[in-house]
């Protein structure tokens, strides 16, 4: 495996963002501004204004209109990109829709925050769960330097010819969009060379007629559907492999799912994002105790990596699920995804929510969560930092 | 079915878009026709058939019978007609003539 050293810079999570796109040059960008994606499009096109990046930067009235602006050039045979959060994805989500129905590559960089109201601009992943059934493929980083990783790797995921299909590639609002942290930038040109030349079939300024956004009559669009389905699913394949070079290349190892200290773990915690950090510390604290815990923290969130979320949590007993994101009157969408990737599996899960609109997870309450895996189960729902960071979940 | 449903040249050979079309159709006066071709560029479904500059008639598989190019006709050459009266082809009423390239 080569292992490229590179010089750490300090950059946020949106800032390196912004690098990744300046050494992918995306040939176009449409993009409003919003709290906390702004630092990405606002660094970005100061590279485009500085003469650092080939790229037409579209400026629209809104995210509805940006992701419209999206799709038409990612049709027309154009490599596209934009970025948003919160109430602007919010908006875009009708047209992100479109985009995976027409099968439009479109890389969208997301500063995962709250929805409101009340409104907030602090993170939670309440924003991409509004996009979660497009079949837009999600892709979540935990730290600054995964934001970069990731945003690197996400075409060569969207124009895949089995794929096809905007990807999503979310951080933490304020957490990872604004804090600073050492991060390695790749060589801009083993980052052109990595991702190639954007290539989609039939191209609309191809020089070939065709037509797209067709009507589909009830003999046809289920079949359409089905194949996005298809599509949606092959992403996990395309994940791996897209993963696998970029590890056989630059050294950095960024699995779907990130297992930590899962060896032998009977208790353990799913999440997705920044969050993945704090649980981390808490591992390694609780395993200098001599407890048995573990941690599996999923980068790609859709398609949901059923198969291999079994196989990490296979000699754990109790898994707590912690979403970032509620469905009032139902149980959150991470514990329902992993309840029916673990259907007929010996392990058992426990529901909790924590971190609405920016609230931190503190250790006491990744503790608390392993201390009650220990407890007989509970059929409800947990709620972490509930009443304050350390919060017993009584409101 | 392609990738989004994006649609090629002899993807689809033959669209029959006529079985939309809810008890009447188009039929021409050829004796009051002047080729104008009003009736042509208005038509949203390319029912209205051409040969260079000469009105050709209507192509009943793909006409939905909206009635614009009736509307549109600055001759009132043609008027919206029950699916059961007898017409020449191309929509000709019997008697008015007969079009240019003779197979309607
Ligand atoms: S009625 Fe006339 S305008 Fe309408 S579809 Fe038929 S030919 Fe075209
Ligand atoms: S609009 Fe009327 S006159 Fe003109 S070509 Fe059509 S049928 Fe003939």
């Amino acid at each position: 495996m080569a292992k490229v050293e590179l010089a750490l810079q300090v950059l946020t999570g949106a800032e390196a963002t912004a690098h990744a796109m300046r050494q992918i040059q995306p040939d176009v960008v449409p993009v409003y501004p919003i709290t906390p994606q702004t630092p990405i499009i606002q660094t970005f096109s100061r590279f485009v204004a500085d003469g650092k990046a080939d790229t037409v930067i579209v400026q629209v009235e809104s995210e509805h209109s940006a992701m419209s602006a999206a799709v038409g050039s990612a049709l027309a045979g154009a490599r596209t990109m934009t970025a948003t959060a919160s109430q602007g994805l919010a908006l875009m989500v009708e047209v992100i829709y479109i985009a995976a129905g027409l099968r439009a590559p479109i890389v969208i960089a997301v500063g995962n925050r709250a929805l409101s109201a009340p409104i907030n601009i602090h993170g939670d992943h309440s924003d991409g769960m509004l996009a979660r059934d497009s079949g837009a493929v999600q892709i979540y980083a935990q730290d600054a330097q995964e934001a970069y990783d990731l945003m690197v790797m996400a075409p060569r995921i969207a124009e895949h010819p089995d794929v096809m299909l905007p990807v999503m590639v979310g951080q933490d609002g304020f957490q990872v969009t604004h804090s600073a942290e050492g991060v390695a930038l790749l060589p801009d040109p083993d980052v052109r060379d990595f991702v190639g030349p954007y290539e989609i079939p039939n191209p609309l300024l191809g020089g070939g007629a065709s037509s797209h956004g067709t009507f589909a009559m009830p003999d046809s669009y289920f079949e359409l559907r089905h194949q996005l389905v298809q599509a949606t699913e092959a992403a996990e394949a395309v994940y791996a492999e897209v993963a696998q070079d970029y590890r056989r290349r630059f050294g950095r190892d960024l699995p779907q799912i990130d297992a930590y200290r899962m060896e032998d773990a009977e208790r353990a915690i799913l999440l997705i994002g920044s969050a993945a950090g704090t649980a981390k510390e808490v591992v390694d604290d609780l395993r200098a105790e001599g407890e048995r815990v573990g941690l599996v923290a999923l980068r790609l969130y859709r398609p949901f990596p059923h198969a291999a979320l079994r196989a990490a949590l296979a000699g754990a007993r109790r898994v707590a699920v912690l979403d970032r994101a509620v469905s009032p009157g139902a149980y959150p969408p991470l514990y329902s995804d992993a309840l029916g990737a673990l259907q007929g599996s010996a392990t058992t899960l426990q529901s909790y929510v924590y971190g609405l609109g920016g609230r931190d997870l503190s250790q006491r309450a990744v503790r608390r969560a392993f201390a009650e895996l220990a407890l007989p189960a509970a059929d409800r729902i947990g709620y972490l930092g509930l009443g304050g960071e350390d919060g017993d979940g009584e409101p | 079915m392609r990738a989004g449903g994006t649609v090629l040249p002899g993807d689809v050979a033959r669209p029959r878009t006529g079985g939309w079309r809810t008890g009447t159709r188009p039929a021409v006066d050829l004796s009051r026709c002047v080729d104008c071709l009003v009736c042509w560029i208005h038509c949203p479904d390319t029912a209205v058939r051409q040969r260079g500059a000469v009105f050709q008639g209507f192509d009943f598989d793909l006409c939905k019978g909206c009635a614009i190019c009736a509307e549109v006709c600055p001759t009132g050459a043609i008027r919206m007609v029950s699916e059961e009266t007898p017409l020449d082809p191309g929509g000709v009423l019997p008697g008015t003539g007969v079009l240019a390239d003779g197979q309607g």
